[in-house]
């Protein structure tokens, strides 16, 4: 590509840029109602920052080089909008519209410029499409990111909120499960539960699988397995919360529950709780 | 030589594991526990692992091994103080320790203990019947 044609691009970037600036936002007007998610005043200002340092970057040459770095600063200012767009509930394409909708009105522009040179007309063309091209893909893969920070941060943030154990009374823990529950859902269960035992000393751990819909072989597995850890550490389970189904399923499953104290309710296992701690109370009281 | 102290506390015997067991000490554990119980005609065993934090196969089998060896010597035992990381792993490693009594500390497992064997004094005849 010649000097000559990356200079076009600057120039009308630089001559036209009110016009441009004019056109561009009534083509992102018309092709996404942007005014109900963003203000038109905000709108201008973004649409005027990227045609500034869409300017500056195409004057020193590699017009189609993103990655460049004379192309820094507008990426960095791409990312911040397309972040803050794909945080607003703009859809993907919404956010790449940002940057395809500059194309009419800078073709338009560029045809006027170059109307007796059919050549360079298309070169110029090609390059600007180009260059719009991989700033709107840009766009849509800094939107793809930040979307999955936030499904990351939301799977973290499930998988503590998921865990509580809480102190239903003095040496009674409660442990209310909700939700499926998988292999390493168990295992953060069944830790933090036992290091709760550890930390409260209490003698009885209620588990209540009230929000549990499904029980398989392997979740019944784990809790079998975090029951029976409990009890080695010298606390007693209680597993409350059965339904109806997951009764039928445990059965069906041959999983042998014998051991295990399983109340309906956690009223219920609390009031197990509350009896087998008396009932130990008065059996050592005397004696301690 | 590491050598894993017992303890004789009235009609109990206690044994604190304060080092990383090994299996020649759970062995010389097995034979002089075993060799005391008789010994002392000790009601009650309690086995302190709190300062455990690592447990084999092998070691967890001693554990139940030593347990039901005390029962069968009519001395109830109970396992204390176990950590989580190390009940999690006996439990993944398919040890349930059936029978064997357990307590979150030594206090509790004191009172299970007392409260579980027979008081000596309620049956002051209770040492009559053991040849020493």
């Amino acid at each position: 590509m010649s000097a000559a044609t990356e200079a076009v691009i600057s120039r009308i970037l630089k001559t036209n840029e009110a016009d441009l600036l004019d056109e561009w936002l009534k083509e992102q007007l018309t092709a996404f109602r942007a005014a109900s998610k963003i203000s038109e005043t905000e709108l201008r200002g973004q649409s005027k920052e990227l045609l500034s340092l869409l300017q500056q970057a195409t004057q020193g040459g590699h017009v189609t080089d993103i990655q460049g770095p004379s192309f820094g600063r507008v990426r960095d200012m791409l990312g911040d909008v397309s972040r803050s767009r794909s945080l607003h509930g703009f859809s993907p394409s919404e956010t790449a519209m940002f940057v395809f909708s500059l194309k009419r009105p800078l073709f338009v522009r560029i045809r006027n410029e170059l109307s007796g040179d059919a050549d360079q007309l298309a070169t110029v063309t090609w390059s600007a499409t180009e260059l719009l091209d991989k700033l709107g893909l840009y766009t849509t893969e800094v939107y793809q990111k930040s979307r999955e920070e936030v499904i990351t941060r939301q799977q973290q943030e499930l998988l503590e909120l998921s865990t509580p154990v809480v102190k239903l009374w003095d040496g009674i823990l409660a442990l209310p499960m909700i939700g499926t529950l998988d292999s390493a859902r168990t295992q953060i269960v069944m830790e933090s539960l036992l290091q709760r035992i550890v930390e409260t000393g209490a003698d009885i751990a209620i588990i209540d699988i009230t929000g549990v819909p499904t029980v398989d072989t392997l979740t019944a597995q784990h809790l079998l397995k975090t029951v029976t850890a409990a009890r080695l550490m010298g606390a007693d389970c209680i597993i409350s919360g059965i339904r109806p189904q997951i009764a039928q399923t445990i059965v069906h499953l041959g999983v042998d529950l014998g051991a295990v104290i399983t109340k309906a309710t956690l009223a219920d296992a609390f009031r197990r709780a509350l009896e087998m701690t008396r009932q130990r109370e008065r059996v050592l009281k005397p004696r301690v | 030589m590491d050598r894993i102290p017992i303890l004789k506390l009235r009609d109990l015997l206690l044994v604190s594991i304060q080092v990383d067991m090994h299996d020649r000490l759970a062995m010389q554990l097995q034979d002089e526990l075993t060799a005391r119980i008789s010994e002392t005609g000790a009601r009650g065993v309690l086995i302190d692992i709190s300062s455990l934090d690592i447990v084999d196969s092998f070691i967890g089998r001693m554990i139940a091994n030593i347990a039901a060896m005390a029962r069968v010597l009519d001395a109830e035992t109970v396992v204390v103080g176990m950590q989580p990381a190390v009940a999690i792993t006996l439990v993944e490693l398919g040890l349930n320790l059936p029978g064997v009594r357990t307590a979150l500390n030594v206090d509790k497992g004191m009172a299970l203990l007392e409260s579980a064997t027979p008081d000596v004094e309620d049956l002051p005849d209770a040492d009559a019947g053991h040849p020493e």
